[in-house]
């Protein structure tokens, strides 16, 4: 799927279990701010891991931590470590802008860029300097985010002239253009309407026969529609502070029917939010 | 105005209530306020051209167009032509925009782009427009007795060594076109500076997420998303630059030489349409000040003509970047 030699020869080593990421947290700092604590997410292969919990768990900032796109706060501090075909990509080392190049990212706010559609979406395939048929993989990206019927006729637009839904669909299109390995979603349909985010929906379910996705969401039904896995998160008030950690992990259909842990359970009732 | 009160409303211990006849009152004489401040912004602008015009019709059937293609400025002979200062006016300007739009844009990125910690950026945004408030004649100061003696070595090394190339086919006497550049350049950075720091400051964050998340290095991000997507805001810096480079007087008229010569030399004496106006008023008769109103006219519609063509093209970026509006 990847076009890099080395870093699927990395792969196959480490990946026997289907893992393609292994986030193994300890502590996550935004500055004396312990915000994540005691976190193993393991990520596997071709499946949607969703990640719920109530506000303030830490959830979004776990899955920011598996590209690195929390380096851009200067305060913020990881301690641990997130395996990635057996590489910690926290090692000194690793370069964080080869991180996100092979782990794309949608955003909770659709966020296309101020150029045209097309321009958009070959992006990703410009920056990495890609030399073939250009039309062509913009065209395969955009029927991969079910955008293409929408768009074909005015591809020269600009981004921002789409409606938020298609802006969304339009940055997914951007995200997978270059095929990335691992597609970060972090709470990708919360900007939208019920129908857009049906749509959205259906996509991820289409786009985890190529990829391998993790899906951050605020909406307990999505997760039961879409995720493979689901991992809970909790808020830790004890030291007076809100620390945010994982609370349990397991097949969604487990997690939601018959949790192991008390607070699972309640969260998924709807107890507490 | 709807006149209907409601009155069939239960309104015992309520506050709710229409408002008074004096809130209509006010908000009907703010609005014509707002009205009459907007027409007479309009009114002024019209008034001005006409009255330059109005001044400047004895010259424009005197001369015609052959004033604006012709090089003498003879009191004596009657015989009166602008064309060097309009060539004056567009090099100088010209080059100070090169100067001052590359260095402006620049300091712009280095002051928005996370080169700095925060307050250090704030402290230096301070500064440059502080910049802005130098008064254009210690400008001329500083160019006369610095700016030019330091500029003059260079300048005669220059044209001795690389005399073929035009931009260095003269010597620098003392006034001249490069010191005047130079110092419109820096007169127009705060402007260009400063537009361009708010333009890159309004980019929201989750663009620069966007960015980054595709696995841009800094430049790339700043190359390729962040001045792309600020490009309105950064042409209409260079578009008042621009203006303000056009009009400004005081400072070139002391350093750009006075001259009515048209070269392509960086170091020949030039003149400007402002430096004429400024030096040549005081002592003009009757004859000369029709030829300068009509002076003042041809500096008006190029700043005019530049202002318009600068929005048009700021209105296709805004179009072509950030969707129809």
């Amino acid at each position: 799927m990847n076009a890099n030699p080395e870093m699927m020869a990395a792969g196959t080593a480490s990946s026997r279990n289907g893992i393609v990421m292994d986030c193994q947290l300890e502590k996550v700092f935004y500055g004396d701010f312990l915000a994540v604590r005691d976190s193993q997410v393991p990520i596997e292969k071709n499946k949607i891991t969703g990640f719920i919990g109530p506000s303030g768990c830490g959830k979004s900032t776990v899955l920011r931590s598996l590209n690195r796109m929390n380096d851009l706060i200067p305060i913020f501090r990881f301690e641990g470590k997130v395996s990635y075909h057996g590489q910690d990509i926290y090692d000194k080392k690793v370069d964080p802008v080869v991180v996100r190049r092979y782990i794309g990212m949608v955003f909770q706010q659709p966020n296309p860029f101020a150029m045209s559609i097309y321009d958009n979406v070959a992006f990703g395939l410009r920056l990495n300097g890609f030399k073939g048929n250009l039309d062509e993989r913009v065209e395969k990206a955009l029927h991969g985010a079910a955008i293409w019927n929408e768009v074909k006729d005015k591809l020269k637009n600009s981004g921002l002239s789409l409606s938020g839904g298609q802006q969304q669909r339009l940055c997914i299109a951007r995200a997978i253009a270059t095929e990335p390995d691992v597609l970060l979603m972090d709470e990708p349909c919360s900007a939208l309407d019920p129908i857009a985010t049906r749509r959205v929906e259906e996509l991820m379910i289409e786009l985890k026969e190529k990829y391998t996705i993790a899906l951050v969401t605020h909406n307990m039904q999505q997760a039961i529609r879409v995720a493979d896995t689901t991992a809970f998160f909790g808020v830790d008030i004890s030291q007076g502070s809100r620390t945010g950690y994982l609370v349990e992990m397991g097949p969604t259909k487990k997690i939601f029917e018959e949790p192991e842990q008390q607070l699972t359970r309640q969260y998924v009732r709807g107890e507490f939010s | 105005m709807a006149s209907h009160q409601f009155d069939n409303v239960d309104r015992s211990g309520s506050v709710s209530g229409p408002p008074s006849g004096g809130d209509y009152v006010l908000d009907r004489s703010f609005r014509g306020i707002a009205w009459f401040s907007a027409a007479l912004i309009l009114a002024l602008v019209i008034y001005i051209v006409l009255e330059i015009g109005g001044k400047a019709l004895p010259a424009i059937s005197e001369y015609g167009f052959g004033f604006l293609t012709s090089t003498a400025w003879n009191v004596q002979t009657k015989e009166f032509g602008i064309l060097p200062q309009i060539w004056g006016t567009l090099y100088s300007s010209l080059l100070a925009l090169l100067l001052g739009g590359v260095f402006g844009i620049a300091i712009a990125i280095f002051l928005t782009q996370d080169f700095l910690p925060s307050r250090l950026a704030a402290v230096f945004r301070t500064i440059i427009e502080l910049l802005a408030a130098i008064p254009s004649v210690v400008f001329g100061l500083w160019g006369i007795y610095v700016l030019i003696p330091l500029l003059r070595p260079v300048a005669n090394w220059l044209h001795a060594n690389l005399g073929g190339v035009p931009f260095f086919g003269t010597s620098l006497s003392g006034p001249g076109l490069a010191p005047a550049a130079l110092v419109l350049a820096i007169m127009i950075l705060p402007t260009v500076a400063s537009i361009s720091v708010d333009a890159l400051r309004q980019i929201p964050y989750k663009v620069k997420e966007a960015a980054y998340g595709m696995g841009t290095t800094r430049w790339e991000a700043i190359l390729k998303v962040m001045l792309p997507t600020a490009s309105s805001g950064i042409l209409a810096a260079l578009v008042l630059g621009f203006g303000r480079a056009l009009g400004e007087t005081m400072a070139l008229a002391m350093l750009i030489g006075n001259s009515n010569q048209i070269s392509l030399s960086l170091f020949a004496p030039a003149n400007t349409l402002a430096a004429l106006l400024a030096s040549s008023f005081p002592e003009a008769g009757p004859v000369e000040i029709r030829a300068l109103m009509y002076a003042a006219l041809a500096l008006l519609a190029i700043t005019l003509i530049v202002n318009a063509a600068g929005l048009a093209v700021m209105k296709f970026a805004t179009r072509k970047f950030e969707a129809e509006r």
